[in-house]
């Protein structure tokens, strides 16, 4: 595929998935999903009875290293003022990544993604408005520090995974992260053209 | 309250320049960290988008965090800040916030 483009005259910004492709992203996004539903966002220890009362939000840094690279830290040398920063702001911000994710499984699904990849030589064709675009360019952030955070990746590292043999799960998965990257480079471009 | 022999509601120290004087009116900075994930593009992207920069200084504060390993992207009070290191996180950038040295 050729990444995504921007159309002269509707502004829409399109592209074209083949059927694994799709099923693909599909699958990150819902990942993304469970795992941004699944890490309870309340406060821990506490008396059972004040955490069901609590609704307020959390105010420790998530245990997932993935979910604290989303969700960062904002004070560094104050603890008090960071546990308010996240009690206040972290629900919103998993309520909002959790839809942009939803916004890119959707989006697929009424392009035409079944439910389940069955035929051969499916194509998807995508036309997003540009706020749509915007939000699907957010999620590929989260879907590559999400990638980035479980496979390690570093600065100045390419080197390293184009050196792992192909069969190696983390090579593919790398090549996974990279194609988001190239995904999200083309989104950059058709949104500023 | 009720008082008008006051000339300026701000008490300024007759020593201060002027830059000290607007470094004092805007306490707060965010900060935007480098992290090996976020494209030079996308960031520049974001700092067009959110803060209105233009394209030249957006790309400026980009290199900042890319060469630096961070860079001050914004200033203004402490709810201001708050805000913007929340838009950050939502942009997937790894933002902290302070008080201006």
């Amino acid at each position: 595929m050729s990444g995504f483009t921007r159309h002269r005259r509707s502004g829409q910004v399109i592209a074209n998935f083949t059927g694994f492709e799709a099923e693909l992203l599909r699958s990150l996004a819902s990942q993304l999903v469970e795992l941004l539903r699944n890490e309870a966002a309340v406060p821990r220890d506490q008396d059972p009875f004040e955490a069901m009362m609590d609704f307020s939000g959390p105010t420790n840094e998530p245990e997932d290293p993935v979910l604290a690279r989303l969700f960062p830290t904002a004070y560094a040398d104050d603890e008090e003022a960071a546990a308010e920063f996240r009690r206040f702001t972290e629900g919103t911000l998993r309520d909002g990544k959790s839809q942009a994710a939803i916004a890119i499984i959707d989006g697929l699904e009424d392009a035409g993604l079944p439910p389940e990849l069955t035929e051969e030589g499916l194509h998807i064709d995508v036309e997003l408005d540009p706020d749509t675009a915007e939000t699907w360019l957010r999620s590929f952030t989260d879907l590559r520090l999400a990638l980035a955070t479980r496979l390690g990746v570093e600065e100045g590292d390419e080197a390293f995974w184009h050196a792992l043999p192909d069969e190696d799960p983390r090579a593919q998965a790398h090549d996974i992260y990279e194609w988001i990257g190239y995904l999200q480079e083309t989104l950059v471009d058709a949104l500023t053209d | 309250m009720g008082c008008v022999s006051a000339a300026s509601p701000v008490e300024v120290e007759p020593t201060q320049t002027p830059d000290e004087i607007t470094l004092t009116a805007r306490p707060w900075v965010t900060i935007v960290w480098n992290d090996p994930v976020n494209l030079m593009s996308y960031v520049t992207y974001v700092f067009s988008k959110y803060f209105g920069y233009e394209k030249k200084k957006a790309e400026k504060l980009m290199l900042e965090v890319h060469h630096d390993g961070r860079s001050v992207v914004s200033s203004g009070s402490r709810e201001e800040m708050e805000r913007d290191v929340q838009a950050m996180h939502e942009y997937g950038l790894w933002a902290t916030m302070e008080k201006q040295k």
